[in-house]
């Protein structure tokens, strides 16, 4: 009975996870493609994207939910390359520049965003949904009319004709995927950017040690219960506003990371998704809205981009049409995030259910209920 | 350490709120490892003296407080909580201030954990020291040790018993180094008897460390079991304080309630002659916040006036709320024999009951619309009332000569002040609001009425002229009463029986003539203890 009861629990907590493995195990014949080649694009999209996901664990630690607003650190990463290109630093000094334009930038846009948050205690994921859209639009003025008009900008190349705002598409050639090469590993016909991953892997060290010191303490007393906390000596929305710079800025290393790889970037509309596919990510792997930890972050890194691997040729396969693939992908990352928090809230309903159990301790024969029409 | 004079002397303090006196000139003193046992109703002024004590803001927005608090004998005036903490005083709450989610552990050191110092100190400050937790286990344990019971320093507290959820907070106000008097507000009330026993026995391990203890419980017996004086709060005033040894339990519950009696008071119980069982309920719990309700059982009978009393937060709230189907409940509920469905205001209403809820503002009334709305509002949502067919009854639209019609015989008949059926109810007074509510009852002509704390927060004329009005509908149409107070006197004012409501069961039904300390008695947990032993025997 009661190893029933923890089967059914942890079929339930491992819904997304486990539903994400039978599609893609499902979808990985139909695509035709060999392990080959899916594992050497697993290796690339690690590198591309487990970054900018695991800057959304800190947030979710200090009770703030998934971090939309963490578009406003990578707004700040595509600002620093942009300026990198700019006076024309390439390669890993480049990203090296573009990070630290970017750092002052993000903080800033990390202390507004958790200003804000603050005010909107319970409702963080859409007002940080919101906000990413208001900062979007500060950022196309700032971009699109006042640099080359009011801010001077160097090289006439990355500008429109017009003479003023940045082209559409930027090509990032100085910085094409110089951290990346950097260390590049060749294994048995793999590459692997060693470089990156070490990258990845400080930061996953950084959010271990983090977590065992006072301040993450503080965040995670803050995310269980914030009257709590406060009535402890927490400064709770000191706390939660720290929880939300640290996101931002690593969201803004996180964006040129994984620009440097694409090798070109819309300057207008890289960002639009970024919050977005990490967030996929993230659920995929079996993270809440409440709990995430490091393997959440690469078991949904892995599944999710396996998928977007797969479907677009699965689609062509089976129904003649890639475009099918391409639908399939947003589909399957709104679904996901849609499915993840109503699971959440039903999770909540049944917990609050379990502990009504425990009310009545004499247990009563209830008597059966009146014939209700 | 052992120094002689009181650490804690309150002197001659006085509080009011808006001219409403709650504390009057109330004087007492606290030795090292002395424990004072604090008692007192529901509006004695026990929760408003702690306030004070802890130098709570509402004091201070409210219009702060008369005479002298010192510790030491120095004079003290705390703007904060945090101050008194710092002063060292330590409060461990009714309910548990800890985080689920955490060890025994860490929330006994929250946020004072032990820490060793990391190279980012220099750059980001304090908060980016490592926790030591070897050293937050051995200060955890040992403040376990202090307490003398068996807590596990690992164990989540999602996990835990509800009394060791207590002792974690004992234990976390204890690690305080100053900490010298420690306030607990009710701490057994969750608890089950052999852990109260656990308790007291830890309470009386911290005060031989030197602590002292104000104790505030309304189970009697445990004050007279762990007290070594006790202070009865009536009414504001501090109307006993002495030695624990040579008094009873009877002693201590009637002076709680006892105070004077009015002349007028017992209306009810003359004898009177009923119809049959209209309502009867079995088994019912509720799930309402603070309110919680475990298992009720009881009838009421046709023409009956039935009064449920009891202290704040033990659940005769939640009786009508959970019936009424506000908040989640279960059990059986028979109207004449039928089956009521739990959870569905609507079925409720259109069985035939109707609530006059204690939230006037929020669920009695429709605030920013008129008076014949209001009044009307629920006959027409549930009987289809006030609404007239058009055009073959394909639509239904507001009959408002009826609404009016309604409206101005209720405010006659209940003497509401208003300008016109047109006023927003918002604009009334308290009193006049409450009327409003009972106008809206009345309106759906229900067998049976429940009425929740009638005559909270309006004034002493208002009172009377709302429990006239009850008594009078009783009597002139036989309407069944289920009356919820917190104000004895008024039940028994107008009550046929009292049932007294203990910690979600009721604990004993009294007549109206019965005496003040009997009631006191059924207040003071000894029905819960009765339940308990009837359910080990």
């Amino acid at each position: 009975m009661s190893g029933k009861k923890s089967l059914g629990r942890f079929l339930t907590e491992n819904a997304v996870v486990i539903l994400f493995l039978l599609i893609t195990i499902a979808a990985i014949p139909s695509s035709g493609l060999s392990i080959q080649y899916i594992l050497q694009e697993m290796i690339t999209r690690l590198g591309r994207n487990t970054f900018l996901v695991l800057a959304l664990i800190l947030p979710i630690y200090a009770g703030m939910g998934l971090n939309f607003g963490m578009t406003l650190g990578a707004m700040s990463g595509q600002l620093g390359l942009i300026l990198a290109i700019n006076f024309n630093v390439g390669g890993v000094e480049g990203l090296a520049f573009a990070a630290l334009l970017g750092t002052p930038v993000s903080v800033l846009m990390g202390y507004i965003c958790g200003s804000v948050l603050n005010k909107a205690k319970g409702r963080e994921m859409v007002t940080g949904y919101m906000l990413a859209f208001f900062i979007n639009g500060i950022y196309q003025l700032v971009i699109l009319y006042m640099m080359g008009a009011i801010f001077p900008i160097r090289s006439p190349a990355i500008l429109l004709s017009r003479g003023y705002g940045i082209r559409n598409t930027l090509n990032l050639e100085g910085v094409r995927q110089s951290l990346d090469n950097l260390l590049m590993l060749r294994l048995g016909g793999y590459a692997l950017p060693l470089a990156t991953f070490i990258v990845i892997a400080v930061l996953c060290a950084f959010v271990i040690w983090f977590k065992k010191t006072k301040l993450g303490q503080d965040m995670r007393a803050v995310g269980h219960d914030m009257t709590v906390a406060e009535s402890a000596g927490v400064p709770v929305d000191r706390t939660r506003i720290i929880a939300i710079i640290i996101s931002t800025v690593l969201a803004c290393y996180g964006q040129i990371i994984f620009l440097q790889n694409m090798g070109n970037m819309a300057t207008y509309n890289a960002h639009d998704q970024t919050s977005f596919f990490a967030v996929a990510a993230i659920l995929v792997g079996g993270a809440s809205v409440k709990k995430a930890s490091i393997p959440n972050v690469f078991i949904g890194v892995i599944l999710l981009h396996v998928l977007f691997v797969v479907t677009p040729r699965a689609g062509q396969n089976l129904f003649g049409s890639a475009m099918i693939g391409e639908y399939f992908r947003q589909f399957i990352g709104y679904g996901v995030i849609a499915l993840s928090l109503v699971l959440y809230a039903w999770r909540a309903r049944k917990d609050a259910l379990r502990a009504r159990e425990g009310l009545r301790r004499a247990s009563i024969a209830a008597a059966p209920e009146g014939a209700a029409k | 350490m052992g120094q002689q004079g009181p650490i804690l002397s309150v002197e001659h303090v006085s509080k009011e709120f808006y001219g409403n006196v709650v504390l009057n000139d109330v004087c007492f003193e606290l030795k090292a490892g002395e424990i004072l046992g604090l008692v007192g109703e529901n509006g004695a002024g026990k929760t408003t003296l702690m306030r004070i004590l802890f130098g709570m803001p509402v004091i201070a927005e409210t219009g702060g407080y008369k005479g002298r608090i010192c510790l030491d004998g120095q004079e003290v005036r705390f703007s904060s909580p945090f101050d008194a903490l710092d002063s060292g005083i330590g409060m461990v709450h009714q309910e548990f201030s800890l985080i689920p989610g955490f060890t025994t552990t860490e929330n006994i050191v929250l946020n004072r954990e032990s820490m060793r110092p990391s190279i980012l100190n220099d750059v980001f400050g304090d908060r980016m020291s490592v926790l030591d937790r070897p050293d937050m286990r051995k200060r955890a344990e040992a403040a376990i040790a202090k307490l003398g019971v068996k807590l596990d320093p690992d164990l989540l507290i999602s996990e835990m018993p509800v009394g060791h959820k207590q002792f974690t907070e004992i234990a976390r106000e204890i690690t305080r180094t100053k900490t010298r008097i420690l306030v607990l507000d009710e701490p057994t009330a969750v608890l089950t008897e052999s852990e109260a026993e656990v308790l007291l026995a830890a309470l009386r391990n911290i005060a031989k460390l030197g602590i002292a203890i104000i104790f505030i419980s309304h189970r009697l017996r445990e004050v007279v079991d762990v007290a070594d004086r006790v202070v009865v709060l009536r009414d504001g005033l501090a109307i006993k304080d002495l030695p624990v040894a040579g008094v009873s339990v009877r002693d201590i519950a009637s002076w709680m309630v006892g105070r004077t009696v009015a002349a007028d008071a017992v209306a009810g119980g003359e004898g009177r002659e009923f119809g049959d069982e209209l309502l009867k309920v079995e088994g019912l719990w509720v799930d309402m916040p603070g309110e919680t309700v475990r298992d009720v059982s009881f009838s009421v009978r046709k023409g009956e006036i039935l009064g449920f009393g009891g202290l704040a937060g033990q659940g005769k709230l939640g009786i009508p709320n959970g019936i009424m189907g506000l908040y989640p409940a279960g059990g059986s509920v028979g109207l004449r024999g039928k089956g009521v469905p739990l959870d569905s205001p609507r079925a409720a209403l259109e069985a035939g009951m109707a609530f006059v809820s204690e939230d006037r503002r929020g669920v009695g009334l429709l605030l920013d619309e008129s008076l014949d709305w209001n009044i009307a509002f629920t006959a027409m949502q549930v009987q289809g009332a006030y609404l007239r067919p058009i055009l073959g009854g394909l639509f239904k639209i507001r009959d408002e000569a009826g609404m009016r019609k309604l409206t101005e015989e209720y405010v006659g008949a209940l003497d509401i002040k208003c300008t016109s059926p047109k006023q927003k109810a918002k604009e009334l007074s308290g009193g006049n609001q409450q009327k409003i509510c009972l106008a809206k009852a009345f309106a759906v002509k229900p067998d049976l009425l429940f009425v929740s704390e009638p005559t909270r927060g309006i004034d002493v004329g208002a009172k009377k002229l709302v429990l006239d009005t009850l008594h009078r509908y009783n009597r002139e149409y036989g309407t069944t009463i289920v009356m919820v107070s917190s104000e004895l006197e008024e039940l028994r004012a107008i009550c046929d029986r009292i049932a007294i409501v203990d910690e979600g069961r009721i604990a004993g039904i009294l007549p109206p003539t019965a005496e003040l300390p009997e009631f006191g008695l059924l207040m003071s947990g000894l029905a819960a203890r009765n339940a308990r032993e009837a359910v080990n025997a």
